[in-house]
């Protein structure tokens, strides 16, 4: 047993990269994943198998590596997972498969996240994952996917291997959903993203961008008129909350999905030279403290803010974003104001930010999460010299589809209601990922995308 | 991709793009946009579909000439030329029934998405009254097809070159002050136009729909670029809108948030727009 450290990930150095969109993390080169390899013990009973969402090979995939036998790697990971490239990258692996980790009860768990995106990446470069080889004979029979999430991508490859005709509607004019839009390049190249669409098209995965279901086709209509025999709904949590605070709505006021869109998906970190401009403040202030946060801070950052704050009304302890991420904002220069909440944005005579009066907070009992409620502390106000705010308080379903798919049951928060399978209230209409749960990670949208891709496939079976 | 099928200048710097779109020709009513993105490095823009034809699969953008990328589309695509994204449609349909008479007040290229609303409701047996506001009578677009959906066009310029001298809100008071029976007034246009009508309008307690043009990325309610407060709710203009009482929108905040890319905007036009000077 060779037990002890993990192999560490490269990256640019701290200095270096919150002054430019490449990717942070480099990745481990061939030597460094077989030396990370050989650390995995094969449990006989691997329980890190257990945490991933989707349940891949995990020690099967090591094994592969530690042979250096990346065609069997990437075919053991892309059976059970099919955007390996894009969950070696974003998924919280420390809270799943490496959380169950034997090796991380004395030290260090194997990088099993590390090693995904190696074989991943490896494979893409050397042209080893078009492994399609498994896929089923037509069946003649078709399913819509409305969203090209996580979620979405995942339930269209999976139908396509079983051999169904499947088309993916997006609203956006780039498919990818949350990974185009969201999360920055920094952490997820948009070329992997593409990569990983491509393959889904050489599966014989239609993509119809530009098309917003509910306006363009009605649900019905895509039963009735377009012939589809079942429709997945992974619309995903695209409605930005707000505080609903004075001054949220003065100019250099963002939520996270504008200014995250405006960057990643419209490229304006290019501008002039692309035509979406983005406002960048000298002291931006972000409310929130999850990945998307952090992806606005870091952001932000590269665009030349000389001081980004992350203000949250918690501690450190109770913040959602990833701890690697959290770590990666602080290396670059972002401050944390934890247990600061935000009172009201205050603004100039011409409706521009100029600072936000924050309160000090205290934790006290536990709330209905568990978590240690924040409780404000009396006279402690104060205004944090700001020009530029960016909400990242989380994000709600989008309500367009429901707005005329009356019939389709929803909870009080508008989130889709389904069952374990992502069977909805309408027969033949699965759904899956944020739009069900309320925002939540890419890992488990991808997880429920194949059970829905399982249930649909039964549903017709018995159709 | 959506092909344009013909294009021609209204006025100075304003064009009707006729464009083959069959799927949304098909599903949009009167009061929606659409979102579009001319090439690659284009912004997201909403159009309201000024006109639309089922059968023939078409609708009709009418564009001014601007801002960067209604610049771009207005001096550079032709009849045969693609747009390479036109998304929708895209908001709440206009409210529609039989209110009586209604006020259709259209400002400037205002009168574009105030015809399809106009025509709906000259349909559904209301009484059309139009009201036609344009600088000076070079500006003015579709009097024809306004005065063909209306019971009576009134048309005001700025400089008196043609039909009243004044403002918009000039007979749309005169109307109220003589007690005439109005039951709704809608008014696209400028912001400003909007504004004061519906302060015209607001003492005599005249239920009256304004439509909200405003900066978007998307368009489906997913970046909240577009919130305007109306009475004391912040609202999504793309998904909530684009139309909301008139009474009740916060124009101050509207016309701020309106000028949020300004200095942006003067950087584009300073090396004119979309030159290839800032190549990497």
């Amino acid at each position: 047993m060779r037990g002890g450290m993990r192999n560490p990930m490269p990256e640019q150095p701290a200095d270096v990269r919150n002054k430019n969109f490449k990717e942070v993390a480099l990745g481990y080169d061939m030597k460094t994943a077989v030396d990370e390899a050989e650390r995995c013990l094969h449990c006989p009973k691997p329980l890190c198998v257990t945490g991933c969402p989707v349940n891949v090979e995990i020690p099967n995939f090591i094994a592969a590596v530690k042979e250096g036998n990346m065609e069997e790697a990437i075919k053991i990971l892309k059976r059970k997972n099919s955007l390996p490239a894009v969950c070696g990258r974003v998924c919280p692996q420390e809270n799943q498969c490496e959380s169950k980790c034997v090796l991380g009860i004395k030290g260090q768990s194997v990088a099993i996240g590390r090693l995904e995106r190696f074989v991943a990446d490896y494979a893409r470069e050397h042209g080893l994952d078009n492994v399609d080889n498994e896929k089923a004979a037509p069946n003649g029979k078709k399913v819509a996917i409305v969203g090209s999430g996580p979620s979405g991508l995942t339930a269209a490859g999976d139908l396509a291997k079983m051999g169904y005709d499947v088309t993916i509607f997006e609203a956006l004019h780039a498919p990818g959903g949350v990974l185009m839009y969201g999360i920055p390049e920094f952490r997820l190249p948009k070329e992997i993203v593409q990569h990983e669409i491509d393959s889904l098209k050489k599966l014989g995965v239609k993509v119809m961008v530009d098309a917003v279901i509910g306006r363009v086709f009605t649900i019905q209509e895509l039963f009735e008129e377009e012939g589809f025999d079942a429709i997945y709904v992974g619309t995903g949590a695209g409605l930005p909350h707000f505080m609903n605070i004075e001054g949220e709505n003065l100019n250099g006021v963002y939520s996270a999905n504008e200014f995250l869109t405006r960057v990643n998906l419209m490229r304006a970190y290019q501008f002039p030279k692309v035509a979406t401009p983005v406002y960048v403040g000298k002291k931006v202030a972000v409310v929130g403290a999850g990945n998307v946060a952090m992806d606005a801070a870091r952001t932000a950052k590269r665009l030349g803010a000389e001081q980004v704050y992350i203000v949250y009304r918690r501690s450190e302890e109770e913040m959602p974003a990833r701890k690697e991420e959290i770590g990666h904002a602080r290396e670059e220069g972002i401050e944390l104001r934890l247990l600061n909440n935000p009172v009201r944005i205050l603004g100039n005579e011409k409706g521009w930010v100029t600072g936000m009066e924050c309160i000090k907070m205290e934790l006290g009992e536990p709330d209905a999460s568990g978590r240690r409620s924040p409780v404000a502390i009396k006279g402690s106000e104060y205004v944090l010299d700001v020009d530029m705010v960016v909400m990242a308080i989380g994000q709600g379903p989008n309500p367009l589809l429901k707005q005329t798919t009356h019939d389709l049951e929803t909870n009080k928060r508008g989130n889709i209601v389904a069952d374990e399978n992502g069977a909805t209230s309408i027969p033949g209409v699965f759904a899956g990922g944020d739009i069900v749960t309320g925002a939540a990670t890419v890992i488990s949208a991808m997880g429920a995308g194949k059970k829905a891709a399982h249930a649909i496939d039964e549903y017709l079976k018995n159709k | 991709m959506a092909k344009i099928l013909s294009k021609s200048c209204l006025a100075p710097a304003v064009y009707e793009f006729l464009v083959d779109t069959p799927l949304i020709a098909h599903k949009c009513q009167p009061g929606q946009f659409v979102m579009i993105r001319t090439e690659e490095n284009s912004e997201r823009i909403p159009l309201t579909i000024a006109d639309f034809d089922r059968e023939k699969g078409t609708i009709t953008l009418i564009v001014q000439a601007v801002g960067n990328t209604t610049k771009h589309l207005c001096e550079t695509f032709e009849e045969g030329d693609d747009i390479l994204d036109v998304v929708g449609p895209l908001g709440r349909p206009s409210e529609m029934g039989k209110f009586g008479t209604v006020v259709c007040v259209g400002g400037g290229i205002g009168v574009a998405p105030v015809y399809p609303i106009a025509r709906a409701y000259h349909e559904l047996g209301n009484k059309v009254i139009s009201v036609i506001g344009a600088r000076n009578k070079d500006l003015i677009i579709w009097r024809d097809k306004m005065e063909a959906i209306s019971d009576e066009v009134i048309i005001t310029t700025d400089d008196g070159s043609e039909g009243h001298k004044g403002f918009v809100t000039d007979p749309v008071r005169e109307m109220l002050e003589k007690g005439e029976q109005v039951d709704l007034v809608l008014a696209i246009g400028p912001v400003i136009m909007m504004k004061n009508v519906a302060a015209t309008t607001k003492p005599f307690g005249t239920k009256t729909t304004v439509s909200l043009n405003t900066i978007m990325v998307d368009g489906t309610g997913m970046c909240g670029g577009c919130r305007v407060t109306v009475g004391d709710e912040t609202k999504f203009a793309c998904v909530d809108g684009p139309e909301f009482d008139g009474h009740k929108v916060d124009f101050a905040n509207l016309m701020q948030r309106q000028l949020m890319y300004k200095d942006q905007e003067s950087l584009e036009y300073s090396c004119g727009g979309h030159c290839k000077c800032v190549e990497e």
